[in-house]
């Protein structure tokens, strides 16, 4: 030490401490600026993951096949059909024939059996709903796309690697034979996935669908909406207007503040207890999946209602009391339309959220199996969470491009109420 | 058939009362005023309010009071109606019956026995006699309410004032349900868990280290004897969030530095609510991508160095949860950094020290409490997260301290004793409660203590 004193002056010695200091300075400011780039780069990864597993589950591989729509082996008296017999008949043999009728070199009986298996198992209710919207075409032969099964459409869209035995694959040479024989004829495309966006959960990937998902959502953020709106607005009108500041309004806000960071699985818990086994309510229902949303979203509401009402400017107050106003009239006439648009977006956000929320869902059985769309908040409906979640614990290949697809379309209605709470602070923003 | 479509119909005719008890009343204020509304004490539509308030409330509380008592009348009669050897069966027994008798009543389920199906209909024309009776009660009390109100209607009626008192009710009836929250939360998970320790010692439960839950359906069965040790489950928790916190904390730290000390405004405007996006994605989102991406990933990784990561590696769950976590330390840091006076700065740069020297020397001791009070709020989001641990973490309890097994936790066991079929009297549904009780403490205390900082903090500067 003593030795390096001498042999560098001190204005040497200050400025190479200075150099070491800039460098230490501008590894800092890397440090900092890396730090960014890799939560945001977190970010990109997942969304890219999403995109790029779900964007293919919009379209759905179909086969042409010509079917001959024969009353005998439907089963239907071909004279006078009735709607009735149109309604319970025999499709599944009709599809079958016509695939056996497009390969007719095929002949032995477990190959014929695979060969019917290319199309989905569900493929009868579309011939079906054809048929009883338009009897006349009882008889005929036409040209029809049918949804291929989910394997079928996991090697289409290149997920599966085409060849038998490939990872995840279970369809036979022979099939993937057939699949090729079908794209040469062209009578193999990939048409827009209307199921997914009109029917309920199955088993099947290839006729699982998002809508029952979505209206379940619906009918809870409703519940949910007309639970927590109303109350949080009066727990906030009560504490900014009217409460006198004592202990008893110190323990609200302790406990509003608390409550926003009680762990969301807790309030499962407080909806199982307390509204299924106490009070009773269905299970699986929207209406409780919407009252334990509204008990988690209230919090965040009342913030930030408060917190609309607090920049509301005390002169507005004083004026219309100075006016003979009573102090409801005041709140109702002039702080609430004031402070309406902070209120509304508080809620949106609020309500993002709750759109979002799984865990207590699941404690109060919204994980069931439902293929059927709820037509009420009584009636057990999943939600869209909660369908992601389904979904992501299927083993089959295809679940995980409808899983993306899913979370896709969740995050889909969740910037658009997230937007729409952007659009309103700004067009509204009021400053005094 | 009685359903929530009655009731809602019953609602609805109760409303058009009360509006149209509404317009009575403000015409008759006015009347009484002869067309002039100076002479009145409060302007014409507080007497119609007063009219409507005094129409629905009265109604609305028989209703509510049915709704409460129908339970328990039509237990009582459905029960006692039962033919007598069947009223001798053992408590569950009748349980499992009322429940059928119910299924069959409600949702037109195929009763087992005659006897059941009678019961039923007894059940059915019991709620529909009870539920007409209700109606026609609450809308009596409504009419005779109105006439009521209506009549004491003149001129120096303080009507405005008995609105706005009832409305203050109102208010302050609605800030109780926050209160009323905390105490359903409370007394649900104090209840159950107490049931709970009359079969699991509290200390058996608090530090056994064996947990296995299964509890079969009869006594006998081989393995019905669950273990409800849940230390395995809070290392495992512990474990995760610790690795949560491990990503969450420099990643989290050190942008809130470089956002509130070096970046330009508009840099900030837009890479802060990027941020804060990580924190509006669903987690159950996340949980998909730890399960699909990220643990298959670095199982591979393991494999690659010889390596063997389980696929439910606590280092997949924890590292996607530090990235849910990161915005939750990174707002709330940048935040109280940028609260501190910039006198300190200034000070520091006066005596020739680098920016990144004042901010380590000088703006991170500053802040030092509120970011201590950011990371404990951060801690207790990971500790009460749910659904990535239940997608992407194990259902196994091991006891290990080994990122790269599978642990299990406190909320994934929560979730996985919870979800399908339960019946309220085993141990296995009821030590659910225990450990959100457990999980409901822990959190609220480190939210307590980390307000408590963030505060106290706040007002050295202010």
């Amino acid at each position: 030490m003593v030795e390096n004193a001498i042999a560098v002056t001190p204005a040497q010695a200050a400025a190479s401490r200075l150099k070491q200091r800039y460098a230490a300075e501008t590894r800092f400011k890397f440090l900092g600026i890396s730090a960014i780039v890799l939560s945001l780069s977190f970010l990109a990864l997942l969304l890219v993951t999403i995109l790029s597993n779900g964007l293919t589950a919009f379209v759905q591989t179909s086969i042409r096949v010509d079917i001959t729509l024969d009353a005998e082996t439907l089963g239907i008296d071909p004279v006078k059909p009735s709607a009735d017999a149109l309604s319970s008949a025999n499709y599944g043999q009709v599809i079958k024939n016509a695939m056996y009728k497009a390969f007719p070199a095929v002949e032995s009986r477990p190959e014929l059996r695979q060969l019917a298996a290319m199309v989905s198992s569900g493929a009868d209710v579309g011939l079906r709903k054809m048929l009883v919207a338009n009897p006349s075409l009882l008889g005929t032969t036409q040209s029809v796309w049918l949804v291929a099964d989910d394997d079928v459409d996991m090697a289409m869209k290149g997920h599966i690697t085409r060849k038998a035995g490939a990872e995840g694959s279970r369809l036979t040479d022979a099939q993937l034979g057939w699949l090729d024989e079908l794209e040469a004829r062209g009578n193999v495309a990939k048409r827009f996935n209307t199921a997914l966006f009109t029917v309920g959960d199955s088993r099947e990937p290839e006729q699982a669908g998002l809508w029952g998902a979505v209206v379940g959502s619906f009918f809870s953020l409703s519940i949910t909406l007309l639970v927590c709106f109303p109350l949080g607005v009066a727990t906030a009108v009560y504490l900014e207007e009217y409460a006198p500041k004592n202990r008893w309004t110190d323990l609200i806000e302790v406990n509003i503040n608390n409550l926003a960071a009680v762990p969301s699985v807790v309030f499962g818990l407080l909806g199982l207890a307390i509204f299924l086994n106490f009070f009773g309510f269905p299970r699986s229902a929207p209406l409780v999946g919407g009252l334990v949303l509204a008990l988690i979203s209230l919090p965040t509401i009342i913030i930030a209602a408060r917190a609309a009402m607090k920049a509301v400017p005390p002169s507005i107050r004083e004026a219309a009391l100075g006016l003979g106003a009573s102090k409801l009239q005041m709140v109702t006439d002039h702080v609430l339309p004031l402070s309406m648009p902070g209120i509304l977006t508080g809620t949106i956000l609020g309500m993002a959220h709750a759109l979002g929320e799984t865990a207590p869902l699941l404690m109060i059985g919204m994980v069931a199996f439902i293929v059927d769309i709820p037509a009420s908040p009584l009636d057990p409906a999943a939600v869209l969470p909660v369908q992601v979640y389904l979904w992501a614990d299927s083993p089959e290949r295809a679940f995980v491009e409808r899983t993306s697809a899913a979370i896709m379309v969740l995050l889909f209605f969740l910037a658009t109420m997230n937007l729409a709470a952007i659009f309103l602070r700004k067009k509204f923003e009021r400053r005094w | 058939m009685t359903g929530p479509m009655q009731l809602l119909t019953l609602m609805v005719v109760l409303l058009l009362l009360a509006t149209f008890g509404y317009r009575l009343g403000r015409n008759r204020a006015l009347a009484a005023a002869s067309g002039n509304p100076r002479l009145l004490h409060s302007l014409p539509s507080y007497h119609g309010y007063y009219v409507a308030l005094w129409c629905g409330l009265p109604a609305l509380l028989v209703i509510v009071g049915w709704l409460m008592l129908e339970p328990a009348i039509l237990h009582g009669t459905v029960m006692t109606s039962l033919p007598a050897e069947m009223q001798s069966l053992p408590e569950e027994r009748l349980a499992l019956v009322y429940n059928e008798v119910r299924n069959v009543a409600r949702h037109g389920h195929v009763p087992s026995t005659a006897v059941v199906g009678e019961a039923a209909q007894r059940y059915v024309s019991l709620r529909t006699t009870m539920f007409f009776s209700v109606a026609v009660a609450s809308l009596a009390v409504a009419v005779a309410a109105l006439a009521f109100a209506h009549r004491r209607i003149h001129t120096n009626m303080r009507a405005r004032n008995r609105v706005e008192a009832t409305v203050k009710v109102f208010l302050m009836a609605s800030s109780m349900v926050a209160i009323l929250t905390t105490i359903g939360i409370v007394l649900s998970l104090l209840f159950e868990s107490l049931r709970f320790f009359q079969t699991v010692s509290l200390f058996d439960f608090l530090f056994g280290t064996q947990w296995s839950p299964q509890i079969a359906m009869r006594s006998d069965q081989v393995g019905s004897s669950g273990a409800f040790g849940a230390v395995p489950l809070f290392a495992g928790t512990l474990l995760i969030s610790g690795i949560a916190m491990a990503v969450a904390v420099p990643l989290g730290l050190l942008s809130a530095i470089y956002m509130s000390e070096y970046a330009a405004p508009k840099f900030r405007s837009v890479v802060k609510p990027l941020l804060e996006v990580l924190a509006g994605i669903p987690t159950v989102v996340y949980g998909f991508f730890a399960a699909l991406t990220v643990a298959p990933f670095i199982r591979d990784m393991g494999a690659h160095v010889g390596l063997s990561v389980a696929s439910e590696s606590a280092l997949a769950a924890g590292l996607v949860m530090g990235i849910m976590i990161i915005p939750f330390v990174s707002s709330l840091s940048d935040d109280v950094i940028s609260a501190v006076p910039q006198s300190l700065r200034e000070g520091a740069y006066g005596l020739g020290a680098t920016k990144s020297e004042t901010i380590r020397q000088v703006v991170i001791p500053a802040a030092l409490p509120g970011i201590v009070g950011s990371v404990l709020l951060a801690a207790s989001r990971a500790i009460g997260e749910t659904m990535i641990v239940v997608m992407a973490a194990g259902l196994a309890a091991n006891l290990t301290a080994n990122p790269l097994e599978a642990v299990t936790t406190v909320t994934t066991q929560i979730v996985t004793l919870l979800v399908g079929d339960q019946e309220f009297d085993s141990p296995k549904t009821l030590a659910a409660f225990a450990l959100g009780l457990v999980l409901f403490t822990v959190t609220l205390a480190l939210n307590v203590v980390a307000l408590h900082i963030v505060n106290k903090y706040r007002e050295k500067y202010d």
